[in-house]
């Protein structure tokens, strides 16, 4: 059923390919979705093959076209162009099927913020056909489980962020969905509550849930996301697990501190030459850090430094962090296209 | 592990995690009495929705009654049998503008987005919203019908002739309803639907029969007070109430309550299908 999964499978390596091949129906099947608002295609193209059971991270800038992709497989939105399926169910003509299998929380609060935690969770049990005692046992369940007993009574207005958060995905897994859609959900929450809402996430998929979120946060993809689909201007120009996607950028980065902030632009000029590629300026003023494809050149550029008169008070090679992966493929808007050959060549 | 992790791995989430039965789908009839249900929680959290909108009639009535009661009517008392039907009509029809405002307000809030995300018969978000608001009329029409009796408000008919009345408002306010649910799915922002909203009501409550007899009026004004659907309503609750209702004026109303639903029902449905 993969055969004319193309362009998604030209993007993986072929080991990925094979395995994906192996693996029996995935979750969501997407077919050269497409969705154009007026003048902006907001969604361009996205093919997807997500796999049950994992979480799959959506990683992109704001007005990537996250936001749409997950409204069109949540059956809110019609493609204009293409086509999925969401457990073997059509979207369109089976979007009760899939409905029933699925749950949103979208990327603004979806609860009543006029009710409370209860009111909010009964609301939406009643609807999934509970009976009335039922809908409130449910309710009362997941409260607990949500930590969200003390406030079950009080409105949802009056809830901090990370609580407003957990009542949203509470209400999104009444009904146990096997897929869960989980818009930003950690955007303006701070560190603990975001915590928290991973530790939720992981306590999920380890119950069987399949999860496809989606983030600004490249810490949050790297930490959660099996695999990972960057998305940016409506297409996804990169996927794979975070390890691949940090290979695919080559070698790793060169971070180095000079003794001297003064030194750093004769700096960048001699480290540009002997690594050929492109320096980072830091924030740091006397930082800068550099993609290396080449480790043997890193010694030669030092020493050239070192031949300049520029003294050193550090350096470090590391692996690529996501986000480096991330601006090369997002932020190099001239680079743009040679990039995208590069992740699809593998 | 950490004591960051809260409950999130203990007992009480792995089972709220672990049921995976589910009970039979609700039914087109239960869903729209469970959004009702939700209409009705927002009046008690948010009770001030009825009071805005009560406060404007019952200015109305004390300004109208007493500072040109005298002048319209001959006397105070009399002017106050001739307005309260036609208040009532139009605190009822004023109220139905909330049926927008709240719909646009879980559009934008993305509370729509889960409901239509959820397995239900999809129309039920609007028809509850609808049960629910006929409710709020119900409330805000014994409002003004209270203040009335207080101030001396006494049906010549029959006092059983105000329920009748009633109902052909409800169903009337129903109907119209259905202008502000298409409307609310359109609009982008609060501010436009509110400016709307008096730019269309304004002109329908006041040139009507509500507040002064239409055949006061130049004749081309008369003309279009008679076709407003406002004046053909308040004729037959003020039939109702103080007698002489004819059934060609209910057989009106109903026309129009007919027509209205016939008009926007359907584009309503066709937006919230195409809703984005
Ligand atoms: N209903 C709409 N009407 C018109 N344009 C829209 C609509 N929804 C989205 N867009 C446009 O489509 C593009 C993609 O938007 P989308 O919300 O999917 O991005 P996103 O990746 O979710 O961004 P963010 O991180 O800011 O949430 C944007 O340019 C946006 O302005
Ligand atoms: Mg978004």
């Amino acid at each position: 059923m993969h055969s004319h999964n193309s362009t998604t499978t030209d993007q993986l390596p072929a080991e990925q390919f094979n395995k994906a091949r192996q693996e029996p129906s995935p979750a969501i099947v997407a077919h050269n979705l497409v969705k154009v608002f007026g003048e902006t295609r907001a969604v361009d193209g996205v093919d997807l093959s997500i796999p049950k059971g994992k979480v799959y991270g959506f990683l992109g800038p704001n007005g990537a076209g996250k936001t749409t992709t997950i409204r069109m497989l949540a059956t809110l939105l019609q493609p204009d162009e293409g086509n999925a399926t969401v457990f073997g169910h059509d979207l369109i003509k089976e979007a009760d099927a899939v409905r029933s299998r699925i749950s949103l929380t979208g990327q603004f609060a979806s609860v009543d913020d006029d009710m409370t935690g209860m009111e909010n969770l009964t609301l939406i049990a009643r609807l999934l056909g509970y009976q009335r005692k039922q809908a409130a046992v449910r309710a009362a369940e997941l409260l607990q489980a949500f930590d969200l007993e003390a406030a079950a009574n009080r409105q949802v207005k009056k809830y901090s962020g990370g609580m407003r958060r957990r009542i949203d995905i509470a209400a999104s897994i009444v009904n146990s969905p096997e897929l869960l859609f989980l818009d930003e959900p950690t955007t303006g929450l701070d560190p603990r509550s975001r915590n928290q809402v991973w530790d939720i996430i992981r306590a999920l998929v380890s119950n069987g849930t399949t999860i496809l979120l989606t983030t600004q946060y490249l810490e949050e993809a790297d930490q959660l996301a099996d695999r990972i689909a960057v998305i940016d201007k409506g297409k996804i120009i990169a996927e794979g697990t975070a390890g691949e996607l940090k290979r695919s950028i080559g070698g790793g980065s060169l971070h180095v501190r000079l003794l001297e902030p003064e030194h750093r632009s004769p700096a960048e000029q001699i480290l540009a030459k002997n690594l050929d590629s492109p320096i980072r300026l830091d924030s740091d003023p006397a930082a800068l850090s550099a993609q290396v494809n080449d480790t043997k050149k890193v010694i030669a550029a030092l020493g050239e430094l070192e031949k300049a008169g520029i003294h050193i008070a550090g350096f470090s090679m590391g692996q690529p962090s996501l986000d480096e992966v991330f601006l090369k493929l997002t932020g190099e808007p001239a680079h743009h296209t040679e990039e995208n050959e590069e992740m699809a060549n593998g | 592990m950490d004591n960051i992790t809260l409950k999130t791995h203990t007992e009480a989430f792995n089972n709220a995690l672990s049921k995976t039965s589910k009970p039979p789908k609700a039914g087109a009839f239960s869903a729209s009495l469970t959004f009702g249900w939700r209409a009705l929680l927002k009046i008690k959290h948010v009770p001030e929705q009825l009071f805005d909108v009560t406060a404007f009639p019952i200015m109305f009535i004390l300004m109208f009654t007493y500072l040109f009661g005298g002048a319209i009517a001959g006397s105070t008392g009399d002017y106050l049998q001739f307005l309260l039907p036609g208040i009532l009509a139009q605190t009822v029809i004023m109220l139905t503008i909330y049926t927008g405002i709240s719909l646009n307000n879980d559009i934008r809030k993305g509370v729509f987005d889960r409901f239509r995300s959820l397995p239900i018969w999809q129309p039920a978000v609007l028809t509850g919203a609808l049960l629910g608001d006929v409710l709020r009329y119900s409330i805000a029409s014994m409002m003004i019908i209270i203040i009335g009796f207080i101030l001396g408000f006494r049906p010549e008919a029959n006092i059983t002739g105000i329920f009748p009345a009633m109902v052909i408002l409800l169903i009337f306010a129903f109907s119209f309803s259905w202008i502000w649910t298409a409307v609310g799915i359109i609009v982008r922002s609060q501010e436009t639907l509110y400016t709307l909203s008096f730019i269309i009501m304004f002109p329908l409550t006041f040139i009507s029969n509500i507040f002064v007899d239409p055949e006061t009026m130049p004749p081309w004004l008369e003309a279009f007070v008679n076709v407003n659907p406002v004046s053909i309503l308040v004729t037959a609750m003020r039939g109702f109430i103080h007698g002489g209702v004819t059934p060609a004026d209910i057989a009106a109303v109903l026309l129009v309550s007919a027509a209205l639903i016939a008009v926007f029902g359907p584009i309503t449905m066709y937006l919230f299908r195409r809703q984005k």
